[in-house]
């Protein structure tokens, strides 16, 4: 560590942590209630155990981002956080807007947009909370000594994401408009503007893990963060094929869409390449487990599990079944989930002191929570393609479908365990970091 | 080979460009062609509630419309189509959680004025021209989704 303010990133990474944990639970109510088990129905009904479960890996992630933020920016910028003081202000009032979101969601207080259910009003704290973080951030790396590539892209994806929030918070009496602007949020953060978040994270552990040139890591950076925006703006089509948007999204969404898995495959040869060409010295190897995971992993879940229902001829059978969760577990946490747990594994032992990263307890982390959620990914593959079969292209109602394909959340639940049993153990060792402290200044 | 340089210009011509090919088509799409797919002179005052008792209830919480929502309970877009009026009343009106088939939904015991709302908001949805969306099953004529 550096700077004394990079400590603030801790208790994001905390936050987060916490967040992750309550977000498996509600997972798991789910899970059991897709096999007739709901009894906790009449207090948190699907719908709401849903809305919780997506917002918390969502604040989870975003948590996450900004603790990543907190310690890369001043480091890469080389200038103390403008103010610790307001970082924390910021951070309390991040986890009362989570809360009140999520208590909310339990007295059927939300909007009832997959993803966005965080009421108006609420979207409004959201708003200054966001402002107070870009503020910290952009003054931190303009009052800076350098601005380098990888924190420009890093702050540029957060700038970003701030903006395509606004589109989300318009009303409109027409549900087309509704879901038109609400994927302005959605596809256009997972990906766009995340990735970007992504790779400035992603270049800055390749830099500090293996040693490769930071010249070379950024040039590519450039490439892949092109290609993400090339690729997936205009296949935000893929969203607009069955809303009651015109057919020439077919082709536009198909085409563009179908380019997105390169920016992806860019980001796992790139890290693969770095590690290859790099020194290969760097002590701390569960950090760089996770740094390649992260990119290998997103190419799978967002990449090829991705184009696999883009094309308009698959997705008018998969749209809106469990094809789609399939995807969206694997997408979100290989390119999310394991760049937020990269970050935090290689930060930990520079906040602490505490060299924690040959344990054996973290590399089972990294394997059980990774084949778990393989594990899942692959139930959920089959309940989807059962699904289309038996409900979509043989006609069964709807609820008949359903219950011939319980056995498959069977299988979900019992990987769901091991998964939860990784992130269990992950999270133990966060906690025997124990608190950052001053000691480690400029020994990183 | 490529110099850093080269590789920003990559990034942000190509970034500017496809925003605004992207903006211009959105723009085409909304002002020219969505009111004409989703006949918005069908968007009456039930219908408009109806949608505010949509999401205010978060029924996208357990269900899809135009394939967007959960995976828990059907997809509604042609309801009406496959169910007829009474049948969607009877649901939405129940004062128990409805759960022909295994599954429960919340027990809304809507009123009657909300019902109609809803149901208008479901005909109106049923109407929009979703480019052969939900697909009609192979084995069956019926539309089952
Ligand atoms: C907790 C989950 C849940 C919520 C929330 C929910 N539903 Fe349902 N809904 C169900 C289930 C389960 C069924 C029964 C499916 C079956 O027949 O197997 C159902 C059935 C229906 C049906 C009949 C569909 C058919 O094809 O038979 C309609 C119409 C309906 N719901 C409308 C709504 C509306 C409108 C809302 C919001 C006000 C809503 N539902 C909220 C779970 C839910
Ligand atoms: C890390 C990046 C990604 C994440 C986190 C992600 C996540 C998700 C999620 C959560 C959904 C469901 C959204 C909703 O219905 O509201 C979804 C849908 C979809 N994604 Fe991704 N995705 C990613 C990348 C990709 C890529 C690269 C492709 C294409 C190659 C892709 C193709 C699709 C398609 C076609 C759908 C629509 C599914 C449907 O019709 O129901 N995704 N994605
Ligand atoms: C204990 C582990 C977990 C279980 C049992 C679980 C289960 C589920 C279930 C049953 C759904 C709802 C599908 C439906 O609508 O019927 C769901 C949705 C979702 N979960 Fe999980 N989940 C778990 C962990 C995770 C993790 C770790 C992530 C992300 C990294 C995640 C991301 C998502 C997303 C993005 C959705 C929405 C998908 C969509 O709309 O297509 N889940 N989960
Ligand atoms: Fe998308």
């Amino acid at each position: 560590m550096k700077y004394k303010s990079q400590k603030v990133a801790y208790w994001f990474f905390a936050l987060s942590m916490l967040l992750l944990s309550l977000q498996l639970i509600y997972g798991f109510i789910m899970g059991f209630a897709h096999i007739g088990y709901d009894n906790l129905h009449d207090i948190i009904p699907f719908n709401t155990a849903r809305a919780v479960h997506t917002n918390l890996l969502v604040v989870w992630l975003l948590s996450g981002f900004m603790g990543a933020a907190y310690y890369i920016i001043p480091e890469e910028a080389e200038n103390e956080l403008v103010s610790v003081k307001w970082a924390y202000i910021q951070l309390i009032s991040l986890a009362i807007v989570g809360v009140i979101a999520i208590v909310g969601y339990h007295f059927n207080y939300w909007e009832g947009r997959k993803f966005l259910e965080i009421p108006r009003p609420l979207d409004w704290l959201v708003v200054l909370n966001v402002l107070t973080f870009l503020g910290l951030i952009l003054a931190t790396l303009f009052r800076g000594k350098k601005k380098t590539t990888t924190s420009l892209v890093l702050t540029m994806g957060l700038v970003f994401a701030a903006l395509l929030y606004l589109p989300g918070m318009i009303w409109f009496d027409n549900q087309t408009m509704d879901s038109f602007f609400r994927w302005w949020v959605v596809h256009l953060w997972v990906e766009g503007v995340w990735e970007l978040i992504m790779g400035g994270i992603l270049a800055f552990l390749l830099i500090k893990l293996t040693g490769v040139d930071r010249e070379v890591i950024e040039k590519w950076l450039y490439v892949i963060v092109g290609l993400t925006f090339i690729s997936g703006i205009l296949g935000t089509g893929h969203h607009y094929y069955f809303i009651g948007t015109p057919k020439y999204w077919l082709i536009i969404g198909g085409i563009f869409s179908a380019m997105e898995p390169l920016a992806f495959l860019g980001m796992a040869l790139f890290a693969v390449a770095m590690y290859r060409k790099g020194e290969k010295k760097h002590p701390n190897k569960i950090a760089l487990m996770w740094t390649l995971g992260t990119a290998i992993l997103s190419f799978v879940g967002a990449g090829l599990l991705g184009l696999a229902h883009t094309l308009p001829q698959v997705n008018l059978w998969t749209h809106g079944t469990l094809v789609t969760a399939m995807h969206g577990h694997l997408a979100f946490w290989g390119a999310y989930g394991m760049i937020v747990l990269a970050i935090i594994s290689y930060t930990m032992p520079n906040l602490t002191g505490r060299k924690l990263y040959d344990s054996s307890k973290g590399l089972l982390a990294f394997w059980l929570s990774n084949i778990g959620m393989i594990g899942m990914t692959t139930a959920f593959a089959a309940a989807g393609v059962a699904q289309v079969y038996l409900n979509r292209i043989m006609g069964l109602d709807f609820g008949d479908s359903q219950n011939e394909i319980q056995v498959h959340f069977i299988i979900l639940i019992l990987c769901a365990t091991l998964f939860t049993i990784g992130i269990a153990m992950f999270i133990i060792e966060f906690i025997k970091y124990g608190r950052p402290n001053n000691e480690t200044l400029n020994n990183h | 080979m490529l110099s850093k340089s080269q590789a920003r210009t990559f990034f942000l011509g190509g970034t500017v460009l496809s925003f605004l090919v992207f903006l211009g088509l959105s723009w085409h799409s909304l002002s020219k062609e969505v009111p004409k797919q989703t006949h918005e002179e069908n968007l009456t005052p039930e219908v408009v509630r109806g949608k505010h008792l949509w999401d205010s209830n978060n029924c996208m919480g357990c269900h899809t419309i135009f394939g967007e929502g959960a995976y828990y309970a059907p997809e509604l877009t042609k309801v009406v189509e496959r169910r007829g009026d009474e049948y969607i009343k009877a649901v939405l009106k129940s004062p128990i959680p409805w759960s022909p088939r295994g599954r429960k939904m919340v027990a809304y015991n809507f009123s009657d004025t909300e019902v109609n709302d809803l149901l208008a908001f479901l005909k109106w949805t049923g109407g929009v021209d979703l480019n052969g969306f939900p697909p009609k099953p192979k084995y069956k004529t019926s539309i089952n989704n």
